[in-house]
């Protein structure tokens, strides 16, 4: 007996997803970007599971695994970026700052 | 056994060819002379041999040979084929036997010459490839051997490249001939289309059979007479020739005099049942001959450079050549062919012996009174010029000429069906020509030989040179007794030789017929020596002064419309051809920046969108999805 | 065992190895450079006795093509790698190997930036080449033909003379820009397949029974023709050749002239002529006349040039001009004229560009007004020039008359007045070939110019084979002829799958 119904779920998870875009969208701090993104992926993720519990199915939840590593790559990446550049001298973290492929 | 040898005789001068390009100079002068001269020489012995057997055979006999099939497609075959018939056979003594002449002669004369490899490759490659085009049986094949001898003029023509006026010379012979040649293919093709096979024989039975319509004979005879007139350097190509005579001597003598001019002669008497069927072109042939050798006469009387004198004789003596052919005595154009090559190539190796030992004096004025340095080029060069103007009797020029005249006489070209034209005004002209010939000749070797001795003689005459001379001043004077009028002791060896079938008969030929032709030289003989000849004479020594040498200027002028339109013609399709080209580029250059700059205006606007900002990208690509999400569920 | 896919991509795994050979080195070495060139020689080897083995030697396999292979690739869309040979495909891979052999023996070991590289794109150009002349499904033959470019364009941007970026820029947008409306005729006509019968297929027989309406087989043949012009190339989108030529290396100046231009031609053959015919024989008079214009006008504008390598560029353009006539003549005879010209110009042009590409090497300048008396200096090379050029102007008893001679006896039975005006053409033919003999070889001696050393013997050898190549292709035409004639498209279908 689900605690909340599928439709309940999707909703959750386009709030989730939306709040995450407008992260992405409007913060220009790197750190706070890649947060964004992660919450993104997550509400992804749990359309997945929400799907899996639904008809159940053990694929969504695989899918979900999936996500986690993902995220956590993406995140590893992410920060190993921003801290490379914070070595090469520019201790900003401004997104919009490295608009020119410079280096 | 001919079928054997006849490939063998073209094999043996292209192998000597080989072997002497291959070798790069590695061999020394003498080796480089005697490989040359042991293929043409073999080339000789092996024609003696086939004409031998081909003689004794039977009297229409021929001889087929095909090596492989060189084309075969639907609707046309050519095949690398040989035969050899009683005109070719003419062909390949004349080639093999001058041509060894002259290559003993030239083992002597090119001896200190540092390029004697280059030159001799091209010389026994020219042998080859005069052989290729005498005895190959298939039109297409003859091209062959057509375009191998203009390829080998030209490489001899600017033999010395050093300088750029000789290279000018021989690329000018090549185009001039080039031109003929394109015009001569396209008779090829016309002949090809209608029968399918260039075999002459099958081509000549297809016209003879009225398998190609009748204005389809004309249109290929008239091809094919530019692509003769161009080779032959007859009127309207004839510029091309006096230039030629930058190479060196002997491949004047050879290329330029004895063999490869007369290819274009070869050609039409070879295909002489096609010229017959078209009256129009015959009779067009004959009157371009006639007027090739009044204008070759002319020029040739005035001219001061003693090569030049000979490379006009040559053109106006091939005009003869052509106005027998035009007049359908073939066997008279191919009998004047014989003693032609004969007597201008003992001209040509005597002029090149007295050059050489003048040193390198060409100019007939500069030069004189060496009867005394040099009894013996004198004997030679006179014995030549007495056959050239046809001296009666003792020459063989007198005969030949004298049986075109006589062939001249009798024709009448059938223009239309009900209309036709005597030959007679021909003739008178052909005798007003054999008169000029005589005053030039003799103009020259009293100029030369006798007068008021000119430059000083140096050096003798090696044996190699000396012995082939004497063969020709024999030949010239006595190769014509084979074909005599019939007003002397009627003898016809040669015309009987070539066409057993049907020998020429002209019985009712009139005594004083024989008499003009004996007489008009002699007179020419007479005025040359009034004029040039005696001591005190009016023109003795005086360039400029008097009489035809003052009228020298306007008299050239048809050595120099050609000449002047050819050389305007290349200047002008250079010239076009260069702006044509930098027209292009400024062309291509504004549109390309024109389509430069319609490229940077658009990249301007992409320039807005690719900001580089993250947060923008991420942007379009949700509003992207988002548009593309509402299309997708709203259609 | 099928030799076809091995054909196809012994070249480009060749090329793989020789790369890493001239970079095993951290520093290049002489010695690096020349593993590399070995790798490549031994490559060209194999391959070479892998086509032998092709040739010569008699298949189990049933069926109308000398060899044929075929393996799913992109079930969903009908694609699949399918590659067939027949006797014209196969004379062409023939060509394009004789080429690649004086062209790695005279000329790549000069390479001496990046070698490994160099050899590597070289032999990807192969790989293209190849596999464009074999393939017969249209997919595979847009990638391949895409594929050939590539290479081609990264040989001349890099290892080309003063103005390569943008001769090979021009090159680049020309052939790409063509080969994208050919795209759009692939697609247009497997479409049509489709709606017709249901079908997805990009098979080069199924696809040659589609019925179209004339005006639709006329708008995708112009497709195909608009590609194949470009490559071949036809008078009005030439523009690209004589800049890619003169500034491409010498190796790819071979490549050029003597392969990719015949892509062009075989292309006609195979993709306009017989997958088209109707649409082909409306377009042949304008097809016909832009091929006698390309044949005027390529030896007029080369009669003009005094750079070398562009003399021989026009050339091109003006025997391609009689490949193109032949093809569209509509008779078996031009069509083999055609193909006879396209192997000799390829290996008398080829030869050109080497003996131009050693000048340059010896001389440094490629101008003819400052070259000159090279005979004296450099006999062989001179002699070898000579030749190529007399082969060029189109001497009969050599390979490039009995090409021209098929094609203008084709276009006879057609047009006399066009067949003669296009014999006219041989006449600026002798001329700048003439001119450039006289500019170079045969020529007075330039003062303050230092002649190089002459080729060495060698390499002359190896000239001395493609000489005697074209005299064989002039003198005994006959087994190339009967060889060389594409499989007509009514016979393709005994194949094992060429029937759907």
């Amino acid at each position: 007996m689900p605690a909340f119904s599928f439709n309940d779920t999707l909703v959750l998870a386009a709030t989730m997803f939306s709040v995450g875009l407008a992260g992405v969208l409007v913060r220009r701090n790197m750190v706070f970007m890649l947060m964004s993104l992660d919450i993104m992926l997550n509400a992804a993720a749990l359309v997945f599971v929400a799907a899996g519990a639904r008809w159940h199915d053990a694929t969504g939840q695989v899918m979900f695994v999936l996500i986690l590593a993902l995220a956590a790559v993406e995140t590893a990446v992410g920060l190993a970026i921003i801290l490379r550049l914070h070595a090469h001298g520019r201790p900003t973290l401004d997104a919009d700052a490295g608009n020119l492929l410079e280096g | 056994m001919a079928t054997f040898l006849i490939p063998l005789l073209v094999l043996c001068p292209l192998a000597a060819s080989l072997i002497i390009f291959i070798s790069t100079g590695r061999m020394g002068a003498r080796g480089v002379g005697t490989v040359a001269c042991a293929g043409v020489g073999m080339a000789a012995v092996l024609s003696i041999i086939v004409s031998v057997i081909l003689l004794s055979g039977p009297a229409t006999g021929e001889v087929q040979v095909t090596l492989w099939p060189w084309m075969h497609v639907a609707g046309f075959s050519a095949d690398i084929a040989f035969m050899l018939d009683r005109i070719s056979l003419v062909m390949i003594l004349v080639v093999t036997i001058v041509g060894l002449l002259i290559h003993v002669y030239a083992a002597g004369y090119m001896q200190d010459d540092p390029g004697i490899a280059r030159f001799f490759g091209c010389m026994t490659l020219f042998v080859a490839a005069m052989l290729v085009l005498v005895l190959a049986s298939d039109l297409l094949c003859l091209f062959i051997g057509w375009e191998g001898v203009g390829l080998c003029s030209y490489l001899l023509i600017g033999f010395w490249y050093d300088d750029p006026a000789n290279t000018a010379a021989a690329r000018k012979a090549f185009y001039m001939t080039r031109v003929g040649d394109v015009a001569l293919l396209c008779g090829l093709l016309l002949l090809a289309t209608t029968t399918g096979s260039l075999r002459t024989g099958a081509v000549l039975a297809a016209v003879t059979n009225g398998q190609v319509s009748a204005s389809g004979v004309s249109m290929a005879a008239f091809f094919i007479l530019a692509g003769a007139l161009a080779k032959s350097a007859q009127v309207p190509f004839q510029a091309w020739l006096p230039d030629a005579m930058a190479g060196p001597t002997p491949t004047s003598a050879l290329i330029h005099a004895a063999t490869m001019v007369t290819a274009g002669v070869y050609l039409i008497a070879r295909l002489h049942d096609l010229f017959a069927m078209a009256a129009p072109v015959m009779a067009l042939t004959a009157v371009l001959g006639t007027l090739t050798l009044l204008v070759g006469g002319c020029a040739a009387l005035v001219q001061s450079d003693l090569k030049r004198i000979l490379a006009w004789s040559t053109i106006s003596q091939v005009g003869y050549m052509f106005l027998a052919l035009g007049c359908g005595v073939w066997q008279a154009a191919l009998f004047h062919l014989m003693t032609h090559a004969f007597f201008k190539a003992l001209l040509f190796l005597a002029a090149g012996a007295v050059i050489m030992r003048a040193r390198h004096e060409q100019d007939i004025f500069r030069l004189g009174g060496l009867r005394h340095a040099m009894p013996g080029l004198t004997v030679a060069f006179v014995a030549g010029a007495s056959a050239l103007a046809g001296l009666p009797l003792v020459t063989a020029g007198f005969y030949s000429k004298e049986m075109i005249l006589s062939g001249v006489w009798h024709v009448r070209f059938g223009l239309t069906r009900d209309w036709s034209v005597t030959g007679h005004p021909l003739w008178a002209m052909a005798l007003l020509g054999a008169f000029l010939t005589a005053l030039y000749i003799f103009r020259c070797v009293f100029i030369v030989f006798f007068g008021k001795p000119g430059t000083v003689a140096a050096g003798r005459t090696s044996r190699l040179m000396t012995i082939p001379l004497g063969c020709l001043c024999i030949l010239s004077l006595f190769g014509g007794v084979i074909e005599m009028p019939d007003t002397l002791p009627s003898l016809h060896l040669f015309s009987a030789l070539l066409d057993p079938a049907t020998p020429l008969s002209h019985a009712d030929e009139p005594v004083w017929l024989v008499l003009a032709g004996a007489i008009v030289p002699l007179a020419g003989l007479a005025l040359a020596w009034m004029l040039w000849g005696r001591p005190s004479s009016v023109m003795h020594g005086a360039r400029t002064g008097g009489g035809l040498d003052a009228r020298h200027d306007r008299l050239a002028i048809w050595q120099h419309i050609p000449d002047r339109a050819s050389t305007a013609a290349g200047g002008l399709m250079r010239a076009a051809s260069v702006r044509v080209f930098t027209i292009r580029a400024g062309f291509l250059d504004m549109l390309a920046r024109w389509g430069g700059s319609i490229g940077d205006r658009g990249a301007l606007l992409l320039d807005r969108l690719h900001n580089g900002r993250m947060r923008w990208y991420a942007a379009w690509i949700a509003g992207g999805l988002c548009v593309a999400l509402a299309v997708a569920v709203l259609s | 065992m099928n030799a076809l896919p091995a054909l196809v991509l012994l070249p480009i795994l060749g090329g793989g190895v020789a790369w890493v050979a001239g970079r095993i080195r951290p520093v290049p070495t002489p010695a690096s450079r020349d593993a590399a060139w070995w790798v490549v020689l031994a490559t060209l080897v194999m391959e070479t006795l892998l086509l032998a083995l092709v040739t010569f030697g008699h298949q189990p396999h049933a069926g109308p093509w000398l060899a044929h292979f075929s393996m799913p690739w992109l079930p969903a869309m009908g694609i699949a790698v399918r590659l067939d040979m027949d006797g014209l495909s196969l004379s062409l891979i023939w060509l394009s190997l004789v080429l690649c052999f004086p062209c790695v023996f005279l000329s790549t070991r000069q390479v001496t930036v990046n070698a490994g590289a160099f050899h590597f794109l070289f032999l990807a150009t192969l790989t293209g080449v190849i596999g464009t002349f074999l393939a017969t499904d249209l997919f595979l033959f847009f990638f391949f033909w895409e594929l050939m470019l590539v290479p081609m364009f990264v040989l001349i941007a890099t290892w080309g003379h003063e103005d390569r970026q943008r001769a090979a820029m021009t090159f680049f947008m020309f052939t790409q820009g063509s080969g994208l409306l050919m795209l759009v005729s692939i697609l247009g006509l497997v479409m049509a397949h489709y709606r017709t019968t249901g079908v997805l297929t990009f098979d080069y027989v199924t696809l040659s029974r589609t019925p179209l309406s004339p005006a639709l087989s006329m708008l995708l043949m112009v497709g195909f023709f608009m590609a194949f012009a470009v490559k071949l190339p036809v008078v009005p989108v030439h523009v690209w050749l004589p800049a890619a030529h003169t500034q491409a290396p010498t190796a790819a100046s071979v490549l050029l002239a003597g392969i990719l231009l015949k892509t062009g031609g075989y292309g006609m053959i195979r993709f306009n002529v017989m997958l088209f015919p109707d649409a082909a024989s409306r377009f042949a008079p304008i097809a016909m006349g832009l091929g006698v214009a390309g044949i005027l006008y390529g030896a007029w504008l080369s009669f003009a040039q005094d750079d070398v390598k562009r003399l021989i560029a026009y050339s091109s353009v003006s025997h391609m001009g009689f490949v193109l006539l032949g093809i569209f003549c509509g008779s078996r005879m031009g069509m083999q004229g055609a193909i006879m010209q396209m192997l000799a110009h390829g290996l008398s042009t080829a030869a050109l560009f080497l003996i131009a590409g050693a000048i340059q090497d010896r001389l440094h300048t490629r101008d003819m007004r400052r070259i000159g008396g090279l005979w004296a200096a450099m006999p062989r090379l001179s002699s070898a020039g000579v030749f190529f050029a007399v082969a060029a102007l189109g001497m009969p008893g050599l390979g490039n008359f009995t090409g021209e001679f098929l094609v203008l006896l084709a276009a006879w039975h057609v047009s006399p007045p066009l067949a003669t005006v296009a014999a006219a053409g041989l006449v600026p033919a002798a001329m700048y070939a003439l001119r450039m003999v006289n500019r170079i070889f045969l020529a007075a001696p330039r003062a303050g110019l230092r002649p190089g050393p002459d080729l060495p013997a060698r390499q002359m050898a190896v000239l001395a084979c493609v000489m005697a190549l074209v005299v064989m292709l002039g003198l005994y035409p006959q087994p190339f002829m009967t060889f060389s004639l594409p499989l007509p498209v009514a016979d393709m279908t005994g194949g094992e799958d060429g029937a759907p």
